[in-house]
């Protein structure tokens, strides 16, 4: 099991220089994340959510605020991070045992045990059989997988997950949603997920954060405190998946609507009696 | 009419020649042309018999092929390694880049005279030819494969906290290797004509392929001529095949179905 860490996000500001004007991607920012826990983040698009994703890996710098790991700032990457982008980014030259060793590459242990460590992260994520194929033999849901068993094979503390599964099929998606909250609960490390599908943020978080675009900024934080494995089709599930859903389109559900527009009075009409 | 099944070997593309070879023999055996000029295929198959069992003749395709590879070799490190500076590094671009792409506008064969003014005829000034023809494909193969690794790969390269050696071998080469590849294709088969050319035009009656051919020519055996230059192309066609043979084995983590 690998350590899972704590990590504490205070008051995150960033801003983008566009032609001259500054952008407010995210304001004031603050999220607290337990160990081990599964959070989930959405938002429609444009409201910052793969930038913060981005900042916590480490490959945005400037911004102002904390971000702690473990109660350390964090500088730069680190292996103590990992994350698996939208596109798998496997090096095609390599075969699938290969990329998944690239993970160890910079790591600390022996030869054998990082061999070892390999071959038990691709049968975790039910690739066993496939360790000399090359990316291109592979469809998208397999090389996501090897993606993940990538990220997870030196056991990072965090896996940061920025819309995964969003370039796959609707079947694939559903099955590697399973998978990942089995890998999770076998794992046990902490999972921040970006996703802009209601269901899938539902399915697999302990808490969804929802964000908002124009400046990018959480909405209001949703707890699911539903058993896994969660049922998609309980009233339960779908009462919280409104929820969300109703905070992201940041529609009050009970707001009167005026019946006349208040714009148009009597004196602006001419009749012609 | 007849309908032709394709055979595992399409024999299709050997009508033409051999059509031109029977023309070819029809006309010296009617006397249709001067034939001290156009020699008839049979005196050339005598003369290609005579030449294959002198020991001097493969002394000479040794010559030509070590010159040939000694340039290659030397050109494509030269070609590489200025490539994979000018890919990687902004400040080589921005003060040696223009320099590169004027120069490498000037035709090969200019370079010759000044080559034979400073250096002479010799081993050394054909060397340098060869390595020339061969630096600049290479150089831009390996700058333009440089220049496309995607952002997307550099990134997971910093997330799993590689160093600039690392980077360098384990990313930027291996992603460059197509285009790498194919600039050492086009610099094996540059080189080849550089050195045929450099015989030819860095003349001193020394030992090669290019230099039979010569002599061919100062004793007008036509046939030695012809007979040459069969040589000097089926050499050229063996290179490639061995070239596209390697770069097959390399590059077969490509995806063939694109």
């Amino acid at each position: 099991m690998a350590h899972a860490a704590t990590l504490e996000i205070t008051n995150l500001n960033k801003q983008y220089k566009v032609k001259g004007e500054t952008l407010s991607v995210l304001e004031n920012v603050s999220l607290s994340i337990k160990p081990g826990e599964f959070i989930s983040i959405v938002g429609s698009s444009g409201c910052g959510k793969s930038t913060l994703l981005r900042l916590m890996i480490g490959l945005e710098n400037d911004y102002q605020g904390d971000i702690l790991l473990d109660g350390h700032r964090i500088v730069g990457t680190s292996l103590e991070r990992g994350i698996v982008f939208q596109e798998h980014r496997l090096f095609p030259w390599l075969t699938v045992e290969q990329n998944v060793s690239l993970g160890l590459l910079n790591a600390p242990g022996s030869d054998a045990d990082k061999k070892a460590s390999v071959q038990e992260h691709i049968e975790l994520v039910g690739l066993k059989g496939f360790e000399t194929a090359h990316p291109h033999q592979l469809s998208g849901g397999m090389s996501q997988r090897v993606a993940i068993a990538r990220a997870l094979v030196n056991r990072p503390e965090v896996l940061l997950l920025d819309e995964p599964f969003g370039a796959l099929d609707a079947l694939t998606r559903n099955h590697l949603q399973q998978e990942l909250q089995r890998i999770w609960e076998q794992e046990g490390i902490t999972m921040i997920l970006v996703t802009h599908d209601v269901e899938e943020a539902v399915y697999l978080g302990d808490r969804v954060v929802v964000m908002l675009p124009r400046p990018g900024r959480i909405k209001r934080i949703v707890d699911v405190p539903l058993a896994r494995a969660r049922d998609r089709s309980s009233a339960a599930f779908a009462a919280i998946k409104a929820d969300v859903l109703a905070e992201i389109t940041d529609k009050p559900s009970d707001a009167l609507e005026p019946v006349l527009s208040p714009s148009k009075q009597f004196s602006d009409f001419t009749f012609s009696w | 009419m007849s309908t032709q099944k394709k055979t595992s070997i399409d024999l299709r593309g050997w009508v033409f020649p051999l059509a031109l070879i029977v023309l070819w023999w029809l006309a010296t055996n009617q006397n249709w042309v001067n034939t001290r000029l156009i020699v008839p295929p049979g005196k050339v198959i005598q003369v290609a018999l005579k030449t294959l069992s002198d020991p001097l003749f493969y002394q000479g395709v040794m010559y030509s092929i070590g010159r040939d590879l000694s340039g290659f070799v030397l050109g494509s490190l030269g070609g590489v390694l200025l490539g994979v500076l000018l890919g990687v590094s902004r400040k080589a671009d921005l003060f040696i880049g223009p320099t590169f792409h004027t120069v490498r506008q000037i035709s090969l064969f200019a370079w010759l005279p000044l080559l034979s003014s400073w250096l002479g005829y010799g081993e050394l000034s054909k060397l340098i030819f060869i390595s020339l023809s061969t630096l600049y494909p290479v150089a831009l193969g390996t700058f333009e494969g440089v220049r496309s690794v995607s952002k997307a790969h550099g990134e997971v390269a910093k997330v799993y906290c590689f160093s600039r050696t690392q980077v360098l071998f384990r990313l930027i080469l291996p992603a460059a290797a197509p285009q790498i590849a194919t600039g050492l294709t086009l610099g094996l088969v540059y080189a080849w004509v550089a050195t045929i050319g450099s015989e030819f035009l860095l003349a001193n009656w020394g030992n090669g392929l290019g230099n039979i051919v010569i002599k061919g020519r100062a004793t007008f055996n036509i046939e030695l001529i012809i007979f040459g230059m069969l040589v000097i192309g089926g050499i050229g066609v063996f290179f490639n095949r061995i070239a596209a043979r390697i770069e097959a084995h390399v590059l077969r983590w490509r995806d063939h179905r694109s």
